[in-house]
């Protein structure tokens, strides 16, 4: 789950991270009055869900109270990479002599956290990491030991020489992997950490994805989701427990297990179609969860047909079949449904199936060339 | 031969009174696996309809039955303190098929069962089976066949599809391996070719992969430095879009990494073929035999 700027800087502040002081508005003249409060100049910053905003001009300095409050029109209502900006934080500014990079994240290779550094900051570090890696250092941290003292030392001394700002550094290093632990993120980055002329130490941005499987054990973060920025059929499916990413082909796909949903999206694009979404009913079906699949995919008007293709272990396929069913009359469906099923209870499902207009295919290779063949007809 | 678990494995199921795991120990047991116990605390004493013995905890259940082995059926949220539990408790190997355990857990309890000598398999895997001899997770079994092609997969459902498609051309598998599709596992794809590496009966691996990390680049560059086994690969996730994560948490491309471009061109050119689709797969195992 991806939480706003805004909220992660209150949870950075939490942990004692050098944050300037914020307002979040959602009106220009509330944004002459956050800037008022707390003295300029102040940063304007859209608040959306995607990396970049500073590129596409959703991040502007202004050096007065009436200048915040035109820079937060311009930003509110301003659509960057198709989200619309709802609200802006007014912010307080410093003054920038150096920036960094500082990040948190688990390393799949090590399996342990690790935390990636650089003094190239306030830019894309996947840019660093491709033009000049050598400017990126990580550091692998045994959970069980905690970030340690040489580690942070060697940290501080690869961002800078000066003494004053090593110093303020560990402390940032320590929160930032405290917090990062803590709240069961998958991400924490702060981009740029910057060092004002006066030697001082900011995290002037902040951001933070949360692991969704932790998000059990924090209950009060749930309120944090943002989900006028998902895709609608998203949010339903996270609802009915489905996995469900939207795409732009004409070929619905209900499928069970995610391996197999990606395998045959990339059958129909093999065979010359587009698929139209991917979507994972999971491990044990109900038939309702079948049902919920199919009230999202036929919301998208592209959907030419819809290939359903089980491979039974855990789920049953006479439980998918009743599903198939209900929906077919609940949603008086007028697209084709090929149907492939196999492995659990594939005998019963035949039956249920059999002398409905379901299109049976007895393999995937057979149910996707018959999917494509109705899409194109 | 096959590698992990076989004839001489002594499972016990934790979560045996749950829905799942009540259903996968019959399962087992049906398909010829020991299932010398179950745990759940609380129910030490009873018996499972099956006669199945049932413990408080895995310290009893391995004094009591001399079990190897242990697989996992309990919710997320207790799933990170069961693997501690039996790793504790002195099994050789935790087959972990509980889902949606956050991450900080797991980097956690994996070195800890390390430095007891326990490997663990999964989380979010459909498990283990060495055809014939025995199986510890939730695959149908008979889809399987005895022979000797090693399976190695982040998924469960389209291991299935692969493995079906092998047995109907007749080409049967020493064990088959789900290691997961979390992003940080038990055993990676690496540590499971060297197991496979080492075992005489399998004579080619098939290695099913997804978009996400970069597992398959290295097992490219394990092939390229001399693998003792012909490998065949599918890579799932081809039309997978960027920043999104498809189903698995593990299965996501970020910042340009992880894609399936990358992995399938990795595999080419270590000559190790991809199957476009997963019906290849069979032709493509013969034509390495």
């Amino acid at each position: 789950m991806k939480i706003h700027e805004a909220d992660a800087r209150v949870i950075f502040a939490k942990y004692g991270l050098p944050v300037p002081p914020s307002r979040l508005v959602t009106k220009a003249a509330e944004a002459k009055g956050a800037a008022e409060e707390l003295g300029c100049p102040v940063v304007v910053k859209a608040q959306v869900l995607v990396g970049g905003r500073g590129k596409a001009g959703g991040v502007k300095l202004a050096k007065d109270p009436a200048e915040a409050a035109e820079k937060a029109k311009a930003i509110l209502g301003m659509d960057i990479k198709g989200l619309t900006v709802e609200k802006v934080l007014v912010a307080k500014a410093v003054d920038i002599s150096s920036e960094f990079y500082v990040g948190m994240l688990f390393d799949r290779v090590s399996r342990k956290p690790l935390m990636m550094i650089s003094p190239a900051g306030g830019i894309d570090i996947e840019e660093v990491a491709r033009s000049t890696p050598e400017k990126i250092m990580k550091v692998v941290i045994d959970p069980s030991a905690g970030l340690l003292p040489f580690q942070v030392r060697k940290m501080a001394a690869f961002l800078t020489g000066e003494k004053e700002v090593a110093k303020q550094l560990g402390p940032v290093f320590r929160s930032l992997y405290r917090a990062f632990m803590e709240v069961d993120a998958s991400l924490a980055e702060i981009n740029p950490l910057v060092v004002s002329p006066d030697g001082k130490v900011w995290a002037i941005d902040a951001k933070i994805n949360i692991d969704d499987n932790g998000l059990y054990r924090h209950v009060d973060m749930e309120g944090l989701r943002d989900d006028s920025e998902e895709d609608p059929g998203e949010v339903e499916a996270r609802e009915a427990d489905l996995s469900f990413v939207k795409l732009d082909g004409n070929i619905g796909c209900i499928v069970n297990g995610a391996g197999l949903a990606m395998a045959t999206m990339d059958m129909i694009k093999h065979y010359g179609a587009r698929p139209a979404n991917f979507l994972d009913i999971g491990g044990s079906s109900n038939p309702g969860k079948v049902l919920s699949a199919m009230k999202i995919i036929v919301r998208d008007k592209n959907v030419k047909a819809i290939l359903i293709n089980i491979f039974g272990g855990i789920t049953r396929c006479d439980d998918v079949a009743n599903g198939l069913l209900q929906a077919k009359k609940d949603l008086d469906l007028d697209i084709p449904l090929v149907v492939r099923l196999i492995g659990t209870n594939e005998e019963e499902a035949r039956k249920l199936l059999e002398g409905t207009e379901l299109v049976p295919a007895a393999t995937m290779d057979e149910g996707v060339k018959k999917a494509i063949a109705i899409a194109n007809g | 031969m096959s590698i992990l678990v076989d004839k001489g494995t002594r499972l016990i199921v934790q979560g045996i009174t749950g829905r799942d795991g009540g259903f996968h120990a019959k399962q087992m047991a049906a398909y010829g696996t020991k299932v010398v116990g179950g745990v759940t605390p609380g129910k030490g004493g009873t018996k499972t309809e099956d006669g199945v013995p049932v413990f408080d905890s895995m310290e009893d259940a391995v004094r009591e039955t001399g079990a190897n082995t242990s697989v996992i059926y309990v919710p997320a949220a207790f799933a990170a303190d069961a693997i501690y539990e039996a790793s504790d408790a002195g099994v050789a190997l935790v087959v972990c098929i509980a889902e949606g355990i956050p991450v900080r857990d797991m980097v956690s309890v994996l070195p800890y069962a390390r430095e007891r000598g326990t490997r663990v398999i999964g989380p979010n895997s459909p498990g283990v089976i060495s055809p014939g001899k025995t199986k510890v997770g939730i695959m149908p079994g008979n889809i399987h066949m005895e022979g000797g092609v090693g399976v190695i997969s982040r998924s469960g459902t389209l291991t299935y599809e692969i493995v079906y498609n092998l047995t109907r051309n007749g080409i049967g598998q020493s064990t088959c391996l789900g290691i997961g599709g979390d992003p940080i596992v038990g055993t990676n794809l690496l540590e499971a070719m060297e197991l496979f590496a080492a075992d005489d009966e399998t004579e080619a691996v098939v290695l099913i992969g997804e978009i996400g990390g970069n597992d398959e680049e290295q097992a490219a560059l394990m092939v390229r430095n001399g693998y003792p086994k012909k490998v065949a690969a599918f890579i799932a996730g081809r039309t997978a879009p960027p920043g999104k994560r498809m189903g698995h948490a593990g299965a996501i491309v970020t910042g340009g990494t992880g894609t399936a471009a990358d992995k399938v061109k990795a595999f080419e050119e270590a000559g190790v073929p991809v199957a476009a689709t997963p019906g290849e797969m069979a032709g493509i195992v013969s034509g390495l035999l």
